[in-house]
């Protein structure tokens, strides 16, 4: 069994490790002195040789998305901090800056001082004031401790650290219409290119990374190359803060090398809550990635292995359905989030996710069509690959997963109502709590 | 094959070769897909891009195939790289079923308003549609309406449910006109444009939204549920508005204009115009002269053509030589050149001025000298590429808005800096980012010798050295002694090139006409013996036959006749008999009420007309005359480029000036020729542009605006675009949408007024007054901005005019 690999969870039993205090006991801002000693492109080449992947969603390489931006420009340059975690399943960057704010400032000072930027902004999904409001008073011990402002511990960095609040939308994740809100706009995404690493905000270079990601920074100056590579595989090397919930007796955060599966996963888990005790179905990161079944428990979870399975790791937040629940609603559910978080730009997911949810909820209610099976076929295939950004993408992508393990659920759906088949009280969590 | 976008400097590109559906070509690195598809004649559909807009790939319709790419790529935000392999929708199926997908998604939600839907006929979604649209449709669930229509100003209407999402509309607002407030709202299949609350979108060029939106979700009021697309006949037509000229397209259905747009020059005024050009055209419909009249026992009687030219013919013949010729600013360069060779043949007189504005002796001069007859330019492309541009007396959005629009584009590419001298830092400075030189009104000449020779004015002197820097001054500098010497001047010192604009549309062609008192057509002086020689050539007379001596300008014409009246003596030849006025107003004049007597007292006058006014009311004889819509001809827009259009309502039988003028001059006995356009006209292009000896430039040295004593303020005004202006007479929508009438001065200003807490002004001279509301804004100290003839705001009926002394007093808050 592969064991758990506790790094940037490593002391979140601490109780007061989200203070300045609480994390300098645990060796807290030790690599920012080293640091701030290297020279930044040597901080870029070592990230770039870790291998680390951003743990945003897209697993783009952290070291080469830096390299990119061009350097001595005489351009003010910026690191956006994407704290917008939204995705349905996804809920680990929350956690990161509950437990553990300094490591991602300590993260976010190095990560800006090898970029050249002077200026951060950390944007923070609205609907979680607990967070921005622990961050922001991170960013003010920070700054009290000299740790953040100018020249920061006498090395003539100067740094300042911005935490803006976003206002409810999923598309501002997307890093430039994040870009695009930061800048007072409405959050739509942009054009690319040209990409943020040469027009990011305000038209500067900029680059924009997931909290985890940066979290990552401070070990790795920390510890170095090698050692960050004995976890994980070639292509997915390192730790992951994988956030199981959904049917499991033990949701939870669990820190392991990428490669673990989601049958030792499931172990630490718990196991499979209620139900007949089996997976029904599972998302590797996030409703944006196709769904796997039982028959996937043991593919390791990397990139690599993911995308041959034809989903992907995505955030690496596995949710676990049990055989309660209805493929059907699932996908409903999704598509209906998908539907009201489009952005509204691009005709095929504007369109596209107006139209598919009516299906949709057509085959919940048992009145779904043998042709509308085929037409929910070609609206995804029309949204694939069509959209301006993922979002349509990842809007299409239930469906067919969902039809390639389920399509006799979906049959079911044109005759009788979901209800009937799966009902929603055998699903319920806290059934004294159900509705009557 | 090579191919490449329309150049206007020959620059050498680097190129790239591309193959689309097969065929391999060269074309500018870095250009879009879909431009090249274009330039092979391959139409790709669709429908957020324009080539004058950044690309948004928002709709998705032009979704082609890429070799290499596994996913369809728009090919309106794709630029092409060398060895491209591009398949569009003829050669690709994955090409094409990405752009039927699209579609259906585009109709899923459209309603089924074409049968009423003014874009119906004539729209790229029905069209669309037709090509590549289901015959059948697949979707059962509900449609999302709206309430319709929205008004999103006064005159544009929004069918929400129309909408396409494109964001053309709203792109046009922010990167075009740069005005608010056209915005997408709201996300999702709720996203929608709107505007603020209580902010409608308040633009002088709204219009054009309407015209690039791709389908019929932008109406006018004006012209919302008219007509059908099929049942008009259009034309390709120039704006009479003001001298930007823009390329219009003229709609008439059974014999009235129903709609104008604008017409693509890419020369002039690429796709767009402004809104009075686009929407004033009602006035050609009410109140004109529709039969010749004479004056019998003092009152005018309708008569019969060959009537009416006997008396008129006789009155003018005998007035040979103390005849006098006021044609006004709006004449198309034919017509204009009719009067100018009439008044010279006919009437053996030089007395002939087509100002009807604020002028004297040295713009006559400045004219005659650096703009009659010249070749063309400065010209937009010159605005296009100069590094600099200085304005000096021009509000370009109220004056000129296609020269507003080129110093914004050029401004947002590449950075052009634009420098104003200017009382008001107006709303168009700042959307072009302009410096501005904060100039009472009548200190421009000082302002611009300090350029020249100033302490402070070395970096704009350096700026105007640099290659391409452009100076352009607005007509209202007639009115500032010296300031026109100072303009000269300063193009002559940096070798900056100057561009005089003028408001109206005639103006420049009447001055290549020779409707000067100085000057015979292209630019010829009445003084240069030669050049009478080559003007009598043309029109086949003796040369000794064309007047020599200077002939009088409007004002002094007026004067005259006003001397001749007040003399006792009723024997003793009057110095002026006969006075010919085209189509002119009297109120527009800075001396109207002279100008009124003048028209009383003058022996005889006849009048060429449209409509009736003040001087057709006086007129011994009235002539009918043909609107700009009911003739051929043409004009002559600020850099001298002509614009000759033929006539929109071919049912007419108007006739134009220079026909009249050759039936009168029939009469007469006097060579003229037949006055029909095209010999006008074939005669005006051998004389103009011509390289003959010019004047000299003025040198009248400039002076300050004088100091206003406590309780006076200089007064700083010009026309609004959208005013009380005669063309705009009826268009209610188009007039709401004019931008208010107040006065508007600097919180210092006001201070030392007494007046900074009133709630409005009165601006009064000896003459009378107007009350306004007091605005405060960025205003030179010691003057008063306010509109010249707006509503409720006629600053020329009080005898004030750009540079007076006007008396200011407060009204209570
Ligand atoms: C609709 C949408 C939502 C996204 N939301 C997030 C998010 O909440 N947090 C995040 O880090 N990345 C999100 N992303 C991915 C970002 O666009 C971007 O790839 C990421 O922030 C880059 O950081 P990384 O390289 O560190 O992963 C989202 C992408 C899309 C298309
Ligand atoms: S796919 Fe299109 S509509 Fe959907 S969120 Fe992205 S840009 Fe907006
Ligand atoms: S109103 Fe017309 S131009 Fe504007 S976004 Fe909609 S479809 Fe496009
Ligand atoms: S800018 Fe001038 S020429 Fe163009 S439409 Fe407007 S008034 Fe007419
Ligand atoms: S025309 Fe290319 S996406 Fe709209």
């Amino acid at each position: 069994m592969t064991p758990l690999t506790p790094v940037i969870t490593a002391h979140w039993d601490v109780p007061d490790y989200f203070t300045l205090e609480g994390y300098k006991r645990h060796d807290g801002y030790r690599a920012l002195p080293k640091a701030l000693a290297m020279d930044p492109d040597s901080i870029i080449a070592q990230v770039k040789d870790t291998g680390l992947r951003g743990r945003g969603g897209a697993g783009f390489p952290t070291g080469l998305k830096w390299s990119f931006v061009p350097q001595n420009d005489g351009k003010p340059h910026y690191l956006v901090v994407n704290a917008d975690e939204s995705e349905p399943g996804a809920c680990k960057d929350v956690p990161i800056m509950m437990a553990n704010p300094h490591a991602l400032l300590e993260g976010v000072i190095i990560s800006s001082y090898a970029i050249r930027a002077h200026h951060t902004f950390i944007y923070i999904r609205g609907e979680v004031p607990q967070a921005i409001r622990r961050v922001a008073s991170a960013v003010r011990e920070a700054e009290q401790a000299g740790l953040i402002g100018d020249n920061i511990q006498g090395s003539g960095y100067n740094l300042r650290v911005t935490v803006h609040s976003g206002a409810g939308a999923y598309i501002c994740g997307e890093e430039t219409a994040l870009l695009d809100s930061l800048e007072g706009r409405r959050g739509q995404p942009r054009l690319k290119p040209p990409f943020p690493a040469t027009h990011g905000l305000y038209a500067d270079p900029t680059v924009v990374n997931n909290v985890e990601t940066i979290a990552n920074i401070p070990w790795i100056v920390n510890n170095g190359v090698e050692w960050f590579r004995q976890f994980g595989t070639e292509k997915s090397p390192g730790f992951k803060v994988f956030a199981v919930s959904g049917h499991v007796n033990r949701p939870g955060i669990y820190e392991a090398p990428l490669g673990i599966t989601m049958r030792e996963l499931l172990d630490y888990a718990g196991g499979v809550r209620g139900g007949d005790g089996t997976v029904k179905f599972w998302i590797p990161g996030g409703s944006s990635v196709p769904m796997l079944t039982a028959d996937h428990l043991d593919t390791p979870l990397t990139y690599e292995a993911m995308a041959e399975a034809g989903t992907m790791l995505g955030t690496g937040t596995p949710m676990v359905f049990n055989s309660t629940i209805s493929v059907v609603k699932a996908v409903t559910r999704w598509l209906e989030f998908y539907k009201h978080e489009s952005c509204g730009k691009c005709t095929p997911c504007r369109e596209g996710t107006y139209w598919i949810t009516g299906v949709l909820d057509r085959f919940e209610h048992g009145a779904g069509t043998d042709p509308d099976m085929k037409l929910l076929e070609d609206l995804c295939a029309n949204i694939t690959g069509r959209s301006f950004c993922a979002l349509g993408d990842a809007a299409a992508t239930p469906y067919p997963a969902a039809m390639k393990y389920f399509r006799d659920e979906f049959e079911a759906a044109t005759h009788t109502p979901v209800d009937e088949t799966y009902p929603s009280a055998a699903s319920y969590l806290f059934t004294e709590l159900a509705p009557r | 094959m090579t191919l490449a976008p329309h150049q206007t400097s020959v620059q050498p590109v680097d190129t790239v070769t591309v193959s689309v559906d097969g065929i391999e070509v060269r074309v500018p690195k870095g250009m879009l897909i879909i431009r090249v598809a274009e330039l092979m004649g391959i139409e790709i559909p669709r429908f957020c891009d324009h080539p004058l807009l950044d690309p948004v790939a928002a709709c998705r319709m032009c979704l082609i195939e890429i070799d290499g790419q596994g996913q369809p790529q728009p090919a309106c935000a794709q630029t092409v790289t060398d060895g491209m392999v591009i398949k569009t929708q003829r050669t690709s199926e994955l090409a094409k079923e990405a752009q039927e997908g699209v579609m259906e998604f585009l109709l899923l939600n459209h309603p089924l308003d074409c049968p009423v839907c003014d874009k119906g006929g004539e729209c790229p979604l029905q069209n669309q549609a037709m090509t590549v649209g289901r015959p059948e449709a697949r979707f059962d669930e509900k449609r999302r309406t709206f309430p319709k229509p929205i008004n999103v100003s006064a005159q544009i209407l929004l069918d929400r449910e129309r909408c396409v999402s494109c964001a053309r509309c709203t792109r046009f607002a922010d990167q075009i006109a740069g005005d608010p407030m056209l915005e997408l709202l709201e996300r999702g299949a709720q996203q929608q444009v709107g505007i603020g609350p209580d902010a409608p979108f308040d633009s002088y060029y709204s219009g054009n939204t309407i015209q690039i939106c791709p389908v019929g979700a932008l109406t006018s009021s004006l012209y919302r549920f008219r007509s059908r697309p099929f049942d008009l006949v259009s034309t390709p037509t120039a704006c009479e508005h003001c001298a930007s000229g823009c390329a219009l397209r003229t709609d008439v259905r059974r014999g009235v204009i129903t709609r104008r747009l604008a017409w693509d020059d890419p020369e002039v005024n690429e796709d767009w115009n402004c809104d009075k050009g686009r929407f004033a055209f009602l006035y050609t419909a009410d109140g004109r002269v529709e039969t010749p009249l004479v004056r019998e026992d003092g009152r005018l009687r309708v008569a019969s053509w060959p009537e009416a030219l006997d008396t008129a013919a006789h009155g003018l013949a005998a007035a040979r030589g103390r005849a006098g010729v006021l044609t006004g600013g709006r004449l198309t360069r034919e017509d204009a050149y009719a009067y100018a060779k009439f008044a010279r043949l006919a009437l053996g007189t030089n007395d002939i001025d087509f100002r009807n504005r604020v002028s004297g002796d040295e713009e006559a001069q400045f004219l005659a000298s650096m703009v009659a007859g010249r070749r063309l330019g400065p010209t937009y492309s010159d605005l296009d590429h100069a590094p600099l541009v200085l304005l000096a007396g021009l509000e370009t959005e109220d004056e000129s808005p296609i020269i507003f629009l080129r110093l914004r584009k050029a401004v947002r590419s590449h950075g052009l800096r634009v420098q104003a001298i200017s009382a008001v830092r107006t709303r168009s400075l700042d959307k072009l980012q302009a410096s501005w030189w904060a100039c009472q009104p009548g200190n421009e000449a000082w302002a611009l010798r300090q350029i020249i020779d100033g302490p402070q004015g070395a970096d704009a002197l350096a700026g105007l050295r640099q290659p391409g820097a452009v100076i352009l001054i607005g007509e209202r500098l007639a009115g500032v002694p010296g300031a026109l010497s100072a303009a000269a001047a300063l193009a002559d010192a940096t070798g900056a090139k100057l561009g005089w604009v003028p408001r109206r549309a005639g103006e420049r062609g009447a001055l290549d006409a020779g409707a000067l008192p100085g000057l015979l057509p292209g630019g010829r002086q009445v003084t240069d013996e030669g050049a009478r020689a080559q003007v009598a050539a043309v029109w086949g007379v003796r040369s000794d036959v064309l007047p020599s001596r200077i002939g009088r300008s409007s004002s002094q014409v007026i004067a005259a006749i006003r001397s001749d009246a007040a003399r006792a003596d009723a024997d003793s030849e009057p110095a002026v008999q006969a006075l010919l006025v085209a189509g002119l107003d009297v109120e527009d004049s800075p001396e109207a009420g002279a100008f009124r007597q003048a028209l009383d007292e003058v022996p005889f006058l006849v009048a060429v007309s449209t409509h009736h006014n003040e001087v057709t009311e006086r007129a011994d004889v009235v002539f009918p005359s043909a609107v700009v819509a009911e003739k051929a001809g043409g004009f002559t827009d600020w850099e001298g480029r002509v614009r000759s259009f033929g006539p929109a309502i071919r049912e007419s039988s108007s006739v134009a000036d220079g026909r009249i003028l050759a039936m009168v001059a029939d009469v007469m006995e006097v060579p003229f020729g037949t006055g029909d356009v095209a010999s006008l006209r074939a005669e005006l292009d051998s004389l103009t542009p011509s390289t003959v000896t010019r004047a000299a430039a003025p040198q009248v040295a400039s002076s300050a605006a004088p100091t206003p004593e406590s309780g006076y303020a200089l007064l700083a005004t010009w026309r609004l675009l959208l005013d009380r202006g005669r063309l705009q007479e009826g268009e209610p929508h188009l007039a709401a949408t004019a931008r208010p009438t107040e006065a508007v001065m600097s919180r210092a200003t006001a201070n030392s007024l007494g007046v900074a807490n009133a709630a409005t002004v009165t601006l009064s001279t000896a003459r009378g007054s107007v009350t306004l509301p007091l605005a405060i804004g960025d205003v030179a100290d010691g003057a008063v901005w306010a509109p010249l003839n707006s509503e409720g705001c006629a600053l020329l009926g009080i005898g004030a005019t750009y540079g007076s002394v006007v008396r200011v007093t407060g009204g209570a808050r």
